[in-house]
């Protein structure tokens, strides 16, 4: 039984394809203009660019916090752009996401804010009452262990350290079991030597599930490093699709535009 | 020189503020001196104030102790259950508000105005409004003095409530949004534990408030210590008027201390 649980699991196809995606706030001001983007089933995609080119809206798409205005998210063989309700939940627990400043649960513990990766699955009245099951519980503490921070399972999440609570993010979002990882600037609040450590951790804890992901970031160095594959965006529009190699300063020159901060 | 005396002529406000301010100064001066002559003050009665007072006090003293062990501790036990009870009537109703009347909850902008209206109908009307309108339903005793407690406390504590909830910061809840969690989880792992603080802080401030207001309640047949107040003063029994105040200002230090001391703990 488990295993064709497993093998079932493993014929799940976790490619993403994104059609001709337009995103508008207000009305005639395209953040996001007619992108399309295929990831496949495997490796790290770097999104980079300057603030304001859509790389977050673009994620917040993928996983509907940002309802699309047009095109098409197909994961799962489902356009996401037309779920709601319950079937959207159901694939956001198939996607987690690695967010910016964090955005854990201050005053829950560490060990609370693991659970709360699994609030898709665990109906409501387990989670209020604290009865996960023990199996996401052993998963929790595996995951504990797997970022170092075994000894901190009671701790608060406030009283973490900006690295620490970023492994928490990471340990948060693969508690969901995910298909795909996406990360909005994970790296964005820390100092450059936790920067690398965090999308290291990151880039492994994805690669040993075999779980592909898309992550935005502002440094362009840690992206070649990490990603298989480099996605620039400038004006809400992709303008570079490559691998780590074929990016050159003429095209860092068209994401960011200009040339003088590249000498 | 560009610094030379008698180049520049500075003033702060400029001739027509200078008139404004001036009217707003005699317009108080004004609203102070018409309120002072409708309250009409009987000289007679003034002059007099000072030897009522120290009579008043004369007559209190010694108090009549035995009036707590007869009336007294009973009705005061009364006092503080009617304010407890009353306040965990108003957390049950003004929980579900303060869920309709946050505006991040609740995206309707009718249910958030019918919420809030809800909110300052009760607050605005006085407890011991409340009071008359239950003792006329449910007849005299604790049962009208808690349902007047509760419902006035509708509005403060279901306002504060929603506050706190607008106030949670985004970023988590969409954290949890992201995960799949269905709306009642991210209620219960999201925003109940920004508001955790608040929420003991609001109850425990109200309780406080509350115990202060059932002590009154008694005056219109609400209950509790004040229909022992109301007895003792009917009777011109000053010296049993005088305990029920002292005991009235005693149980206030007393729950004052409590609750301040638990609130800094919750903090």
């Amino acid at each position: 039984m488990n295993l064709a649980i497993s093998a079932a699991t493993m014929a799940i196809d976790r490619s993403l394809v994104i059609r001709h995606l337009y995103k508008e706030y207000t009305v005639g001001k395209p953040i996001l203009r007619d992108v399309s983007l295929e990831i496949g089933g495997r490796g790290i995609t770097a999104i980079i660019g300057p603030s304001g080119a859509g790389k977050s809206t673009l994620i917040r798409c993928v996983n509907g916090l940002a309802p699309a205005t047009r095109g098409e998210i197909i994961f799962h063989g489902e356009d996401i752009t037309k779920l709601s309700g319950k079937r959207l939940r159901e694939m956001r627990r198939r996607i987690g996401m690695v967010h910016q400043e964090y955005s854990l649960v201050e005053r829950l513990s560490v060990m609370e804010n693991l659970l709360t990766g699994r609030l898709g699955y665990v109906p409501a009245w387990r989670a209020w009452l604290r009865k996960f099951p023990e199996s996401d519980v052993a998963h929790a503490y595996t995951l504990l262990e797997a970022i170092g921070l075994e000894d901190f399972a009671n701790r608060r999440a406030d009283q973490l350290s900006g690295g620490q609570r970023q492994r928490v993010g990471i340990a948060r979002a693969l508690m969901q079991e995910p298909d795909l990882l996406l990360a909005d600037e994970p790296t964005s609040s820390l100092d450059p030597k936790t920067a690398v450590e965090i999308i290291e951790l990151l880039a492994t804890l994805a690669a040993s599930r075999d779980i592909p992901a898309i992550i935005n970031i502002h440094n362009v160095d840690l992206a070649k490093r990490f990603a298989s594959r480099i996605v620039g965006m400038a004006k809400g529009a992709i303008v570079f699709d490559g691998p780590p190699s074929a990016l050159e300063d003429k095209h860092l020159g068209e994401i960011y535009g200009g040339q003088s901060w590249l000498e | 020189m560009s610094g030379a005396i008698g180049q520049h002529r500075w003033q702060r406000f400029s001739v027509q503020q200078r008139l404004a301010r001036f009217t707003a100064y005699l317009s108080a001066v004004a609203a102070v001196v018409w309120a002072a002559r409708s309250v009409e003050i009987i000289p007679e009665f003034l002059a007099d104030a000072p030897a009522q007072t120290a009579d008043l006090f004369r007559r209190m003293w010694p108090f009549d102790w035995s009036y707590y062990g007869r009336e007294v501790h009973a009705a005061l036990i009364e006092t503080i259950h009617i304010a407890t009870l009353g306040t965990l009537l108003a957390i049950a109703f003004a929980v579900p508000i303060a869920l309709l009347a946050a505006r991040n909850i609740t995206p309707s902008k009718t249910l958030n105005l019918i919420a809030t209206f809800v909110l300052v109908a009760t607050r605005s009307i006085n407890t011991l409004l409340w009071a008359l309108l239950f003792v006329a339903i449910f007849g005299p005793g604790a049962l009208a003095g808690m349902l007047a407690i509760g419902f006035h406390s509708i509005g403060f504590v279901g306002k504060l409530l929603a506050e706190a909830l607008e106030e949670t910061p985004r970023a988590p809840i969409d954290a949890l949004r992201a995960t799949g969690a269905p709306p009642a989880s991210i209620l219960s792992k999201g925003y109940w534990p920004a508001v955790e603080p608040s929420f003991w802080g609001i109850a425990l401030l109200r309780w406080d408030i509350n115990i202060r207001e059932s002590a009154v309640l008694g005056l219109v047949g609400g209950g509790g210590i004040g229909m022992a107040l109301d007895t003792a003063q009917n009777n011109l029994y000053w010296d049993q008027v005088g305990l029920v105040l002292a005991v009235i200002f005693a149980v206030v230090i007393v729950t004052e201390i409590i609750t301040s001391t638990i609130r800094e703990r919750l903090i």
